[in-house]
């Protein structure tokens, strides 16, 4: 009983001091209800390349905002204003409505990111427009316009949807966040923690003294691994192809290039795209939304040929020596498979066979192998699996087997498909990405890495977050000698006189790599109603995956061109620059190596 | 069986009080549904009418049979209490982020309310039968932790840190009441000096948050900092006198948070000033006052710890309302007992009432 009286004589001596000593002061805060709440918003993180180059940022943009309470009348506030901002007052009449009777003291968005003249304008009539606010707030700037823009995202507005989900818990209504790219992957670093202040304001709701204020945490900063002079390189060699390039480090994972084009603006997603914009790029035949290297799949063509020869060497079918004697066709049953040289290769052995991407001695391998026991060593290459990045929307891409047929297609495999499947045409689906690390595993020895875009995270003030380790997805199927076979292959595929990459050769550069020509069997019908890109539509898509230096590969790189004929013509000597510029690029000695 | 006596000893004043509370209740409750904007909010006080008519009849079937059933039935009681909690974990309804509800027909109940009795009950059952002049020793309190334990996690888990605490400090509250040995007492101070560090480990992003800004609510004024400050104004605006019934300014503009359930003390305090809040205290202290004074009289253990058990439920809840409000506490969701919108609330305190109640006519039934 004691402890009860206690405890009730504690809370009437508070309820006595709340309400008789401080009582007067209380009741005059209350009596005006001059307390307003203002929102500092955090700025967002910023992303750098590898060696600290900015590559985007954030710019003060102003906001017009209103405070219904302050703003009596509203009606010839909002008239006033609307000469200003120029929107009509019906617009700011609507956008008034959705918030009328709910929170009369906070402040309603009425327009964001006027321009100076404006700013200026409603500022000199500050006192003409009651409870009008204009509100300095960080906005996102991309820096290289339509550089790495499928990487590194947008923003946009938070939508209904997200707004109620669990992971976007304390998020508010008309707030920004990622939308795609390393924007969302990494939206919880990159937010920050928004402050505020209260403050004590005037009957025209001007701030008379600030109360309380509690600073904006800003969001971390991205490292990536991206290296923005290569990608822009890569960017301008692609320019007016449909394609991608991607490149990193066989050693650690670390993307350094990831261009996919055409690209778009994403400074255009911040101000909000008009319904044209958006159509134009939503109906472009050459998908300016689609992420390349990740997101769009292509049948790997001839630079599948360094998984077949892995599983007939590994599998025993046939060794360094092994020869087939390509005439130019090979006959299976009824059917006759060609040669990409109708006049034949001749005797052949693999490492010829890689360099000269002979058709006829690959058949032959994948007619002995079988498609499942093929597909058993493409999938421990990485096909078919997500390599794991960082990014959304990865495609998983596609490795046939007599099962998976006879599931998704309820027909029983025909020989004959196995041998188009073992030069990585028929159903065989990859992506760019999973082609480079397969590349890089060949590259670096047998050991897959999962593709890393992040370096590191910094604070706003430089400390170190979180580094990012180096994952490995795997080991190729591959013993040593089989490796040696096929990194000699590889080589003289640009270093041979008769390799088919020999525009690739740089002098001073010792480069391998591996070409290919994607057949585009059928196109899908609709596409025939662009007139223009129609001849185009059904051109070979060029594919090249490579190396270099051979011997301590620094950087490999996967290219694929879109309708751009053959390996060699197109991707080879975008691949080759890429190379070339990275590797004779002045560059700071990392101690690691 | 029915004894005169029965009437005679029953305890006018305690359900006088109760009565008296429910009816501050309700028209508080009114002001503060009715300040809002929005129309949908009036079926809330009907709703709350029949939670209290609710709250009667269940009051009155709780006095009607002999408590000693409880003690019988204690097990049973607290196992169906216990499933109850799983299923509201497994087929609970999500507001706000966590699972408390569980709709039966067209009513939904939140189980952990209903908990609270049946931890009282068991506990009351446990200790009449174990407690002793010596006190209780660290192994004699195993079993009484595990029966606290199981509910508070359970509660945790879904979570409502409110309630579970409510629940721990009962149970801790009851056996202080029957006595610890002191050599374990200064066990277990010492233990629970370790581990609520670690339980800060286990608490979710917004609890920290609360814990945090009761201790500095400088350090968001504009999330549960901005609601204590508000919750201030509206108490401190009342003065003496209070701005009159449905008057609160703070109240009609919305600037309370949650103003019919945990903040309704808010709502009172302005329209009523000091003279009403500190009625609205004395009210309290009286029933409470009542609970402890049958607690004493009555004289088999169980119906002492019991009844101990139940006051001071009421106690805490009141206490750490009132505290949470005044911004003497962190903002934890326990309603204010009779006053707060809340049927499961009602009918809880309700059912204890009843069971004082019990044990108050009761007590000349001693050998």
């Amino acid at each position: 009983m004691i402890w009860v009286l206690a405890a009730f004589f504690l809370l009437t001596v508070r309820l006595f001091y709340l309400q008789v000593i401080e009582g007067e002061e209380l009741r005059r805060l209350s009596k005006n209800n001059c307390i307003r709440l203002q929102s500092i918003d955090a700025p967002r993180g910023l992303c750098f390349d590898r060696n600290g180059v900015l590559l985007v940022d954030n710019r003060p943009a102003f906001d017009v905002n209103i405070i219904l309470r302050d703003a009596v009348p509203v009606a010839e506030t909002i008239d006033k204003l609307s000469k200003y901002i120029k929107v009509p007052s019906k617009e700011l009449m609507e956008k008034i409505d959705r918030y009328k009777g709910l929170f009369s003291y906070k402040p309603i968005l009425l327009k964001r990111n006027i321009d100076r003249n404006t700013l200026a304008a409603i500022e000199v009539r500050k006192f003409d427009l009651p409870g009008v606010i204009v509100d300095v707030k960080p906005r996102r700037y991309y820096i290289n316009k339509q550089s790495a823009s499928h990487l590194l995202g947008y923003l946009g507005e938070i939508n209904s949807r997200q707004l109620q989900s669990k992971k976007y818990s304390g998020y508010r209504v008309g707030e920004f966040v990622g939308k795609v790219g390393i924007e969302k992957t990494y939206e919880e670093c990159l937010r920050g923690k928004r402050g505020g202040r209260q403050v004590e304001v005037n009957s025209t709701g001007q701030v008379r003294r600030i109360l309380k204020t509690v600073g904006a945490q800003p969001g971390h900063n991205l490292f990536l691994t991206i290296d923005q002079v290569l990608q822009q390189k890569a960017e301008t060699l692609l320019n007016g192809l449909a394609g991608a390039v991607v490149a990193m480090e066989p050693s650690t994972g670390h993307v350094l290039v990831m261009a996919s084009s055409p690209s778009f603006d994403q400074n255009a997603f911040i101000s909000g795209l008009s319904h044209e914009q958006w159509n134009s790029l939503v109906s472009n035949p050459f998908r300016p939304m689609e992420n390349k290297a990740v997101q769009a799949l292509y049948p790997p063509a001839s630079t599948y040929k360094i998984v077949t020869a892995i599983a007939g060497l590994e599998e025993g079918i046939i060794d360094e020596n092994t020869t087939f004697d390509c005439l130019g066709y090979h006959k299976y049953g009824d059917r006759v498979f060609r040669c990409w040289k109708r006049t034949g290769h001749g005797k052949v052995n693999v490492v010829r066979a890689l360099a000269e991407s002979c058709d006829v001695f690959f058949y032959q391998v994948g007619q002995k192998l079988g498609v499942d026991r093929l597909a058993w060593y493409a999938k421990a290459c990485g096909l078919g699996s997500r390599t794991g990045i960082d990014l959304d929307h990865e495609a998983r891409g596609l490795v046939p087997t007599k099962a998976w047929k006879r599931r998704r297609l309820g027909m029983s495999w025909q020989g004959g498909e196995t041998l188009s499947v073992s030069i990585g045409q028929g159903y065989n689906l990859a992506t760019p990405l999973q082609m480079l690390v397969l590349t890089s595993a060949v590259a670096n020895g047998g050991t897959m890495y999962r593709p890393l875009i992040l370096k590191s995270i910094k604070t706003a003030e430089g400390l170190l977050v979180r580094k990012s380790k180096s994952r490995i997805l795997g080991k190729l199927p591959a013993g040593k000698k089989t490796m040696e076979i096929v990194r000699k292959g590889l080589w003289q595929v640009v270093n041979n006189r008769r390799g088919t990459a020999g525009i690739v050769h740089v002098d001073g550069i010792d480069i391998s790599g591996k070409t290919g020509t994607a057949q585009v069997v059928s196109r899908k019908k609709n596409d025939t109603a662009n007139k223009k890109p129609k001849a185009n539509f059904l051109k070979p898509h060029a594919w090249f995956v490579g190396y270099a230096p051979s011997d301590a590969p620094e950087i490999a790189v996967a290219v694929i061109v879109e309708h751009g004929e053959h390996g060699s013509s197109t991707a080879g000597p975008i691949a080759r620059d890429v190379i070339k510029t990275y590797l004779q690029k002045e560059r700071p000695v990392t101690a690691n190596r | 069986m029915f004894d005169r006596r029965l009437v005679q000893y029953f305890d006018w004043g305690l359900l006088g009080a109760a009565f008296l509370l429910g009816l501050i209740g309700l028209i508080v409750l009114y002001s503060a549904v009715t300040a809002g904007t929005s129309n949908q909010h009036n079926i809330l006080y009907l709703k709350q009418i029949v939670w209290f008519c609710g709250g009667l009849t269940v009051m009155v079937v709780f006095f009607l049979f002999n408590y000693k059933i409880l003690d019988r039935w204690g097990v049973v009681i607290y196992l169906i209490c216990i499933i109850l909690l799983v299923c509201v974990l497994i087929f609970g309804k999500y507001v706000g982020g966590s699972r408390r509800w569980l709709a039966v027909g067209p009513v939904t109940i939140q189980p952990s309310e209903l908990v609270k009795i049946a931890v009282i009950i068991i506990l009351a059952r446990h200790y009449s039968r174990y407690a002793n002049t010596n006190g209780l020793t660290l192994i004699d309190l195993i079993t009484p932790m595990a029966l606290t334990v199981i509910p508070f996690a359970l509660i945790v888990k879904q979570p409502d840190l409110g309630t579970a605490m409510l629940v721990l400090l009962l149970a801790a509250s009851m056996t202080i009441f029957v006595k610890i040995e002191k050599r374990s007492f200064a066990y277990l101070m010492g233990g629970a000096t370790i581990t609520f560090p670690l339980i800060w480990f286990f608490l979710k992003g917004y609890q920290k948050q609360r814990i945090m800004t009761f201790l500095n609510p400088d350090r968001d004024p504009l999330g549960a900092g901005y609601h204590i400050i508000q919750s201030k104004i509206a108490i401190g605006s009342g003065m003496i006198l209070g701005k009159g019934y449905l008057k609160g300014t703070q109240n009609i503009l919305s600037f309370l948070p949650e103003q019919h359930t945990d903040f309704i003390l808010s709502v009172l305090a302005e329209e009523w000033g000091f003279t009403g809040s500190l009625f609205l205290l004395i009210v309290y202290l009286f029933l409470i006052s009542r609970g402890l004074t049958i607690a004493y009289k009555c004289r088999d253990n169980f119906g002492t710890i019991l009844c101990f058990g139940i006051t001071v439920m009421i106690f805490w809840q009141a206490f750490i309302n009132v505290g949470m409000v005044m911004g003497l506490m962190p903002v934890v969701g326990v309603p204010l007992p009779l006053i707060s919108y809340g049927g499961s609330s009602v009918i809880t305190t309700m059912v204890g009432i009843g069971i004082l109640m019990n044990v108050s006519m009761r007590r000349f039934m001693m050998e």
